[in-house]
C-alpha cells in the first residue's frame, strides 16, 4: 500500500464518495454527514472566493487608491443586509431596484436580439435559402422536406404555446401538429440526458479506478 | 417613499440601460460602464446574503436542538474551516494565495469536488430507475417521444453495421424536429422575457420589492 | 411470501425493487471499466467545426475561454477543457480565461495549471503566464460580467485571479474586450452559456462555439443553425469527438465503452417495463 499524503488525501475523497454513494441503499448517516459537510464546505469556499476575487479588487483596492466615489456602491451592497431587520426591511429595495433596473434594461434590448430577432431571422431564412437553392438547381428533395418540416414544426410549436386562442380546427390542428414536433425534441432531450447522467457516473467510476490503483500499485 | 422611490430607480434606469444599446456616443458608452461597475460591486454584497442565511439557519437548528441539529454543526464546521485556511493562506502567503493555500486546495479537491461530483452522479441510477418505471409507451405521443429518445440513445451504442443507418437517424431527429421544436420553445421563451422586463420597468411587476 | 406467489409474471416485470436495477447498472459500468475497451467515435459537424476553427487561428492569435462549470459536471465538461487548451497551446494561441460559476475557479485554475504542465512535459513550448495564457477569474452575475466584457476587461477584471494587474499583463495590454478576441469557446453546465449567447456573442458579434453538458445539448442546436454558434460539443460525446478529432485520447473515449453499455442496459430496461406494462394492460382488458 502507498501511503503517501497525496494517497490519503484520495483516501478521504474516496470515502467521501463512498459515503455519498450510500444513498443508493437508503438514507442513513453517513450520507446525512458528507451532505451537510458539502454545503458547509462550499459555502465556506464561496464567501472567500468573493471576499479575495470581487470584494477586494472591485471595491476595496480602489477605495485604498483613493477612489472615494466607490464608498457608494460600498454603502448600497450593505443596505441590501436590513432585508433581514422586520421594520428597516424597505431600506433593501433601493440597491434592489438598482440592480434590477440595470438588469431588466439591458436584458430587454440583448434577450430581443439574441432570442427572437436572431431566432425569426433564421427562420425566415430557411425559407429563403430554400428558395435560393432551387433557382440554382441545388435544392434535393430531402433538403426541401427538412426545410419544410422544420418551418411548420416552429409555426406550430409555436401555436401550440399560443393559449390566448382556443385550440380549434385549423389553429387546433396547428398546436396539435407542435405537440408532436415537441415530444420528438423532449425525446432527443431525453436520451442526451440519459448519456449526461450515465457519465456523471463514469467519471466516479474512473477515479475510484485511479485511486485504487495509486494505492495498491 | 419607500415603494415609490424604487419604482422610479427601476423605470429611468431600466430605460436608460435599453437606450443606451442604441446610442453610439462616448457617453453613453461610459454611462454603461459606470453602471456594470457599480451594479456588480452591488451583487457581490447579495451574493452573501445567502451565506449569512445559511449561517442563521444552521445556528437556530443547533440552538434549539431541532432534529438532525448535530449536522448543523457539520454545516458550520466546514464552513468555519474553508475560511480559517484561506485566511491563513492570505496572512501568511498574501492575498494571491488566499485560494491557493494547501489545506484549503485538499478541502476543496478532497471533500468539496468528490462530494458534489457524487452526489449528481446519483443521478444516473434514478434515472435508469425512471426510465424502468415511467417510461410506458401509453400513448402514441408518449411512443413517439420514447422513440425519439431511444434512437438518440443507440447513437453512443456501437452497433456494427447498423450504427451508419441509426446516426443518421439521429441526427435528422436532433437537427430536424427537434431543431423546430426548441427554437418554438427559445422563441416563447424569449417573448417572456422581453414581457417581464417590459412589466418590471412599468412596475407592474413589482414582487422584488417584496411586503411591507 | 403469499403475496409473492400471487404475482403474474408481467406484475414481476413492473415490481422489480430498483436497487437491483442500481446493482445492475453499477456493475455493468464497473465490468466495462476493468475490461478497458474503446468503441469507435463517430464524429459529427458541429464538432468538427469547433476543431477547425481553432486549427485554421494562427499563431498569437487569441481565444476567450469561458470555463462556467463546477464539480457536478466535471465528468462531461473537464475532457473538453484540457483537449481544447492542449490545441490551442499547440497552435501557439493565446488564452483569455474566466471562470464564471462560483464553485468552479479553483476547478479551472488547477485545470490551466495540469493542461500547461501537460503540454510543457510532451516536449511543447513554455507557456509564460500573462504573455501566452491569462486567467481572469469570477465574478457574481455571469450576464453583467459578460456584457461589462464587450466593453473593457477592466470593468469586472481590473485584476486577475491572482490579482495581479490586468494593466501589467502584455496579453491583456494588447486585448482590451471581447471585441480583439478572435473567438470565445464557453465550456459550461449552466445558463451561463445563454449570457454568452445574447449578452456576450450577439451583443458585440464576436464568434462563439459551446461545449456543454447532455441534459443542455439539444436546446442550443436553433442557434447553431442560425448561426450564432459555430460549433456545439454536447456531453461526454462531444467530448469524445473532440479528443478523438485532436488525437488527444483521455477520460471521454475511455468512457464512451462504459456509455454504451449502460445505454444498452437502461434500453432493456425500458423494453422490460413497456412488456410488462402492455401484458397488465392486457390481462386487464380480459377481466
Amino acid at each position: 500500500m502507498n501511503l503517501t499524503a497525496e494517497n490519503l488525501w484520495l483516501t478521504a475523497a474516496a470515502l467521501a464518495t463512498l459515503c455519498t454513494m450510500s444513498f443508493l441503499y437508503k438514507d442513513n448517516p453517513f450520507y446525512k454527514f458528507a451532505e451537510h459537510l458539502v454545503v458547509g464546505v462550499s459555502a465556506g469556499y464561496f464567501t472567500m472566493l468573493l471576499i479575495v476575487t470581487s470584494l477586494w479588487p472591485k471595491l476595496v483596492d480602489p477605495l485604498r487608491d483613493g477612489n472615494y466615489w466607490y464608498i457608494i456602491p460600498g454603502l448600497l451592497g450593505i443596505m441590501m443586509y436590513f432585508r433581514f431587520s422586520k421594520s428597516q426591511s424597505w431600506v433593501a429595495r433601493y440597491p434592489i431596484a438598482i440592480y434590477i433596473g440595470i438588469g431588466t434594461g439591458l436584458s430587454l434590448v440583448v434577450e430581443f436580439q439574441a432570442r427572437i430577432i436572431e431566432q425569426l431571422n433564421a427562420t425566415i431564412g430557411i425559407a429563403a435559402t430554400m428558395k435560393a437553392d432551387s433557382a440554382a438547381g441545388a435544392l434535393t428533395t430531402l433538403d426541401a422536406i427538412n426545410s419544410l418540416i422544420i418551418l411548420l414544426g416552429i409555426v406550430c410549436g409555436l401555436a401550440y404555446f399560443y393559449f390566448s386562442k382556443e385550440h380549434k380546427g385549423w389553429f387546433g390542428g396547428a398546436a396539435s401538429m407542435g405537440i408532436w414536433m415537441l415530444m420528438v425534441g423532449f425525446g432527443a432531450s431525453f436520451g442526451y440526458t440519459v448519456m449526461a447522467r450515465i457519465s456523471l457516473f463514469i467519471q466516479r467510476v474512473q477515479f475510484l479506478g485511479d485511486w485504487w490503483q495509486r494505492l495498491f500499485a | 417613499m419607500k415603494r415609490q422611490f424604487p419604482l422610479i430607480l427601476v423605470f429611468v434606469l431600466g430605460v436608460i440601460m435599453a437606450l443606451v444599446e442604441f446610442i453610439p456616443l462616448d457617453w453613453a458608452k461610459d454611462f454603461k460602464e459606470f453602471a456594470l461597475d457599480w451594479t456588480i460591486i452591488i451583487g457581490v454584497f447579495a451574493m452573501g446574503l445567502g451565506i449569512w442565511s445559511l449561517i442563521r439557519v444552521s445556528a437556530d437548528r443547533i440552538s434549539r436542538r431541532q432534529e438532525n441539529w448535530g449536522y448543523s454543526i457539520v454545516t458550520l464546521a466546514g464552513l468555519a474551516a474553508m475560511m480559517a485556511f484561506s485566511i491563513y493562506s492570505w496572512i501568511t502567503a498574501g492575498l494571491e494565495n488566499a485560494m491557493s493555500g494547501y489545506m484549503f486546495e485538499h478541502f476543496f479537491d478532497h471533500v468539496m469536488v468528490p462530494i458534489q461530483a457524487t452526489m449528481f452522479s446519483l443521478l444516473a441510477f434514478f434515472i435508469a430507475s425512471a426510465a424502468y418505471r415511467a417510461f410506458r409507451a401509453r400513448s402514441l405521443l408518449a411512443s413517439l417521444l420514447l422513440l425519439a429518445a431511444v434512437v438518440v440513445m443507440l447513437r453512443v451504442v456501437y452497433l456494427g453495421p447498423i450504427s451508419p443507418p441509426i446516426n443518421v437517424a439521429a441526427d435528422w431527429i436532433i437537427n430536424v424536429p427537434n431543431l423546430a421544436a426548441k427554437r418554438a420553445i427559445l422563441i416563447g421563451v424569449g417573448l417572456g422575457i422581453v414581457a417581464t422586463a417590459l412589466k418590471v420597468i412599468l412596475g407592474i411587476e413589482r414582487a422584488y420589492l417584496g411586503r411591507d | 411470501m403469499a403475496d409473492a406467489k400471487r404475482l403474474s409474471f408481467n406484475e414481476r416485470l413492473l415490481k422489480i425493487d430498483r436497487r437491483w436495477i442500481f446493482l445492475l447498472l453499477a456493475m455493468v459500468v464497473i465490468l466495462v471499466y476493468l475490461l478497458d475497451v474503446t468503441v469507435p467515435v463517430y464524429v459529427t459537424e458541429e464538432v468538427r467545426n469547433i476543431y477547425e476553427r481553432i486549427e485554421a487561428l494562427k499563431e498569437g492569435d487569441v481565444i476567450l475561454l469561458g470555463l462556467d462549470y463546477d464539480p457536478s459536471t466535471l465528468a462531461e465538461l473537464n475532457p473538453m477543457t484540457f483537449t481544447v487548451l492542449k490545441q490551442c497551446f499547440h497552435k501557439k494561441v493565446k488564452v483569455i480565461v474566466t471562470a464564471l460559476h462560483q464553485n468552479g475557479p479553483t476547478l479551472a485554475d488547477q485545470v490551466l495549471r495540469e493542461a500547461t504542465a501537460i503540454h510543457e512535459g510532451g516536449g511543447g513550448d513554455k507557456i509564460v503566464y500573462g504573455t501566452d495564457l491569462v486567467y481572469l477569474g469570477y465574478k457574481p452575475y455571469p450576464a453583467l460580467v459578460i456584457n461589462s466584457l464587450g466593453q473593457d476587461f477592466h470593468i469586472s477584471f481590473p485584476a486577475d485571479y491572482y490579482n495581479t494587474s490586468i494593466d501589467s499583463l502584455p496579453l491583456t495590454q494588447r486585448v482590451h474586450n471581447l471585441t480583439d478576441v478572435n473567438a470565445i469557446i464557453n465550456i459550461s453546465g449552466t445558463s451561463a452559456t445563454d449570457y454568452w449567447i445574447s449578452y456576450g456573442a450577439a451583443a458585440y458579434n464576436v464568434p462563439l462555439a459551446i461545449g456543454v453538458t447532455g441534459v443542455m445539448a439539444t436546446d442550443y442546436y436553433p442557434y447553431l443553425q442560425s448561426g450564432r454558434v459555430f460549433g456545439l460539443m454536447g456531453g461526454l460525446k462531444g467530448a469524445a469527438e473532440y479528443e478523438h478529432l485532436a488525437n488527444n485520447p483521455g477520460d471521454a473515449i475511455q468512457g464512451m465503452a462504459m456509455q454504451m453499455w449502460a445505454h444498452l442496459l437502461i434500453i432493456f430496461f425500458i423494453i422490460i417495463g413497456n412488456i410488462g406494462y402492455l401484458l397488465s394492460r392486457r390481462a386487464q382488458a380480459k377481466e
